[in-house]
């Protein structure tokens, strides 16, 4: 799509975008040089991927898209649909952040420690990339004023990052009792960050996860079957809440 | 002078008498050639103290009894097989030395634990640089005592656990030397019950389907320098008091409820140099009194130390954790062991007066690790966002953990915990 | 027609922005549409080029029915008030991405704009290095390239130079005669003294009138256009 093209090599040259690349490089440079262990190298990049991906994703998908409010009129006074404009903008966006990621973060990882949990870190981070950046369209689509669409966004951040799981902890003391293990797997299979983060914990923490002997847990989520559930929600993940917002996008009045 | 003449004859008597002895007789058994061709009727024909020298061949022999203490030597490894009939060699006299042979296929009896060599009530046997291959149990050591286990190898190979025998079974046996034996394959590596002051040293156990070494009721022993490796369920040891565990080795022991090292019931006993690498728990303690744990290396275990709130004056000193999921777990509110001088990687603690000692006390106990010990579904929530901050929330305001367990003098620097004695 | 426009009602949430609006445009028009600030010009506008849908009433442009189309966008130039590109593309590479998309099949291109506000010197410019005078000669230059049945003018000449805006005007009278329809809104009445035919005057979502300049003029009695609307707002709060 010629669109994409466009959009996608004024996102790479945008300042925003090599910074953001700048920064994940550093962060993944500094832990391969200063750190002696792989997973201590990848404990911490799954920090990084599952809370400033998703939070550096989602703002600059957000803001892109108000700055971006006048230009998509102009495209929209041009006989080309709106769907294309909306998947235009959408796919070039993650392509550029996705990919500042997978060249900053993930070849390095994958170049040093060429393993599965690299991998995993891998697709998790372009998966939670691409699904904050259709949350961003979604709060960017249903709300019309600038400030509260970035609060929205924050908002969805916040939550999936840290609210989400706090109240997950609070049904499992409220209901420890009670073999809640599948409920837990199915509450967990609801939240994006949390689906990367379980793929990516069950074979890096695999001592530890083993622990436990809850069959759904290592059994199920711990196998090949899990891992393709997981990939599975993640695609999930990124295309309802994009599908949600381009169906609102179609009737929108802008 | 008489009394000179006298003691050189009787010295002279004596060093002939002595030399009588040393020539004993000797006792080919050979499948070629027109002599013995079996070891049983070898047997039939030896007076105390000879030696009976087995050509390479296979022998298919089973039932075989030593009631004459003897030496059995095997040439090039001939091969003792049971044809899976039964237990191969008994020894019930004193005094038996087996080596170089090649020992396999018992069989299996749910009525008997069939075994490649098994002795009753004796003492001072010798087996060594042998091979136990497919034997149900390979060397069964009933109330025997000063016995000697080396330099063999072992391996099992049974359809399942319930067939599967140990590769070293020990019972009710005193000062016993397991040494330099590698076990594979058989349900324990190492079976020991009721056994004392024995040492079990420089073996290699692994991928045997429970524990490489199981230890029940054995007080005063030492283990020392063995390697126990990916065994179902790790190391046991159970019920018993004063024993020294030194310079051992863990690892990739994994799975539900494996453990590196499984403490029940120990009391005054002594964990030193040890070195436990990915293992699901390196050291599970219940029912532990006046452990002294120190000088080991905790390295990339799901966790370090998990303490069950029933262990008490246990003492944990200068031990290095590197890369622990968790280094300490409890599931009590109340910790009455001691915990100084570690060296723990995730202290980020400063050390002002430049002494070595880290200046903030460190908690080895997370609020998370706390959570999954009682509510182990939580462990899926690991690395979340949420438990990273209410451990560092819980780190300003102490709620949960309990108060006691700190390590007041925390490493600032890794400590080195290479072993400084040699050999065993 | 090219644009017929019938019983169009727009409301956002409870206001009613446009109410029952029926009108009709022809080739060889030049309509100034004039109304107060929330009189539903811009949302007019905006539904014309389908990005306002409408709550009820019909569009037709060109005999098509513009609901769930936009093919007929091809016969459109629409030149926004405010003309904001992606930052980091330079200027040159945004006419080449909008000839790109746009499919001009067969249709000349007009670069006369282009050439007449000496454009092709800045084509290495990002577009964020550019004034917002530079910017509307760019969107003018835009809405004219496609030699477009109907132009749509929002707002042409705020923000451009003196010199500039009598480009436009030249520009946009040498259009009509080619028998074109142009929608124009504007503050600045005296510009659409001079370029319009017709007068569409709105209020509160109601269209006042749709007039010939000539009507307007002898009906007030006045020579000048902003005279003759002010003298019309006048009568109607008496």
């Amino acid at each position: 799509m010629k669109l994409v093209k466009y959009i996608f090599f004024d996102l790479v040259r945008s300042r925003f975008v090599f910074f953001y690349f700048l920064l994940l490089l550093l962060f993944t440079g500094t832990f391969i040089l200063l750190q002696d262990d792989v997973s201590k190298v990848q404990l911490s990049l799954l920090n990084i991927i599952i809370l400033v991906v998703p939070l550096v994703s989602v703002i600059f998908a957000t803001i892109h898209w108000y700055n971006s409010a006048e230009f998509i009129e102009v495209l929209l006074a041009q006989p080309v649909s709106r769907k294309r404009i909306f998947i235009s903008e959408f796919v070039a966006l993650s392509l550029a952040v996705g990919g500042a990621f997978i060249l900053a973060t993930g070849i390095p990882l994958l170049i040093f420690y060429p393993d599965l949990v690299s991998l995993l870190l891998m697709i998790g981070g372009f998966f939670l990339t691409i699904i904050f950046i259709a949350l961003a369209f979604w709060s960017a689509v249903f709300t019309r004023d600038k400030a509260k669409g970035i609060g929205l966004s924050l908002v969805l951040w916040l939550y999936f990052s840290l609210i989400y799981d706090g109240l997950v902890l609070m049904l499992m003391f409220n209901f420890s009792d009670y073999p809640i293990d599948k409920i837990v797997v199915v509450l967990l299979s609801l939240n994006p960050v949390d689906v990367s983060r379980v793929m990516v914990l069950m074979k890096m923490e695999m001592s530890a996860m083993l622990g436990y002997s809850g069959a759904v847990f290592t059994d199920f989520l711990g196998s090949k079957v899990g891992m393709i559930y997981s990939i599975g929600l993640l695609i999930i993940w990124s295309i309802v809440p994009f599908f949600w917002a381009l169906r609102k996008f179609s009737k929108k009045d802008l | 002078m008489v009394k000179i003449i006298k003691a050189a004859f009787l010295i002279a008597v004596l060093f002939i008498a002595c030399s009588f002895n040393i020539e004993a007789k000797q006792i080919i058994v050979s499948k070629s050639g027109a002599g013995i061709s079996s070891v049983k009727t070898a047997l039939t024909k030896i007076a105390g103290g000879d030696t009976i020298i087995i050509s390479a061949g296979i022998y298919k022999e089973h039932g075989i009894k030593i009631h004459t203490p003897v030496t059995i030597i095997g040439k090039n490894f001939p091969v003792i097989d049971g044809e899976s009939l039964g237990q191969i060699f008994t020894i019930d006299t004193s005094n038996v030395s087996i080596s170089g042979l090649i020992i396999q296929n018992t069989g299996f009896s749910s009525m008997d634990d069939l075994a490649g060599i098994r002795t009753q009530q004796v003492s001072h046997i010798t087996i060594s640089g042998n091979k136990f291959l497919n034997c149900c149990y390979a060397v069964f050591i009933a109330a025997s005592d000063y016995c000697t286990i080396q330099n063999n190898f072992i391996k099992g190979n049974p359809a399942n656990q319930q067939m599967a025998g140990n590769g070293i079974h020990g019972w009710q046996s005193i000062n016993c030397e397991i040494n330099h034996n590698e076990i594979t394959g058989q349900r324990d590596g190492i079976y020991f019950e009721f056994v004392q002051g024995s040492t079990i040293s420089n073996n290699h156990s692994y991928e045997n389907m429970r524990y490489g070494l199981h230890f029940m009721f054995n007080d005063n022993n030492r283990f020392v320098q063995n390697l126990f490796e990916n065994n179902g369920s790790g190391v046991a040891v159970m019920f018993s008091k004063n024993i020294t565990m030194l310079n051992n080795t863990y690892r990739d022991n994994w799975g539900a409820s494996a453990y590196g090292l499984l403490l029940k019931e120990i009391n005054d006993s002594y964990v030193l140099y040890n070195h436990f690498e990915k293992n699901t728990a390196a050291v599970y303690m219940e029912g532990c009194n006046r452990i002294v744990f120190s000088r080991n290396d905790f390295i990339q275990n799901g966790w370090a130390i998990r303490v069950q709130a029933s262990c008490m004056n246990n003492t944990i000193a200068f031990n290095n954790f590197l890369g622990n999921t968790f280094d300490i777990a409890t599931n009590g509110s109340l910790s009455l062991n001691v915990y100084s001088g570690n060296y723990w990687e995730q202290y980020d603690g400063y050390d002002l007066n430049k002494n070595g000692i880290g200046d903030v006390p460190f908690r080895p106990v997370s609020v998370f690790s706390m959570f999954s010990e009682n509510m182990p579904e939580s462990m899926v929530m690991m690395r979340s966002f949420c438990v990273t901050l209410l451990d560092k929330i819980e780190k300003v305001i102490p709620g949960v953990i309990p108060e006691d367990l700190i390590d007041n003098s925390p490493m600032m620097k890794k400590i080195n915990n290479a072993y400084p004695g040699s050999g065993t | 027609m090219l644009i017929r426009v019938q019983e169009l009602s727009k409301s956002f949430r409870k206001l009613e922005v446009l109410k029952n609006v029926s009108v009709s445009f022809d080739a060889n028009q030049c309509v100034a549409i004039i109304g107060p600030n929330g009189s539903g010009k811009t949302t007019f506008i905006k539904s014309v080029l389908g990005m306002v849908i409408p709550d009820s009433g019909e569009i037709i442009v060109s005999d098509k029915n513009i609901k769930n189309n936009f093919h007929y966008r091809e016969a459109i130039g629409y030149m926004p008030q405010i003309g904001r590109y992606p930052e980091n593309t330079t200027m040159g590479q945004l006419f080449n991405m909008i000839k790109d998309i746009r499919k001009h099949n067969g249709v000349s291109l007009d670069e006369e704009l282009i050439e007449s506000f000496h454009l092709p010197s800045l084509y290495n410019k990002r577009m964020r290095t550019l004034s917002g005078g530079t910017r509307q000669k760019v969107s003018a230059a835009l809405s004219f390239l496609f030699n477009p049945e109907i132009l749509i003018l929002d707002e042409p000449t705020a923000g451009l130079d003196p010199l500039s805006a009598e480009i436009l005007k030249d520009k946009i009278q040498q259009e009509r005669k080619k028998n074109k329809l142009i929608l124009i809104t504007s503050h600045i009445m005296n510009d659409l003294d001079e370029l319009s035919s017709h007068v569409m005057y709105m209020l509160e979502g109601n269209l006042m009138f749709f007039k010939t300049m000539e009507e307007l003029k002898a009906e007030t009695g006045e020579e000048r256009l902003g005279k003759a609307m002010a003298k019309l707002m006048k009568q109607q709060t008496n």
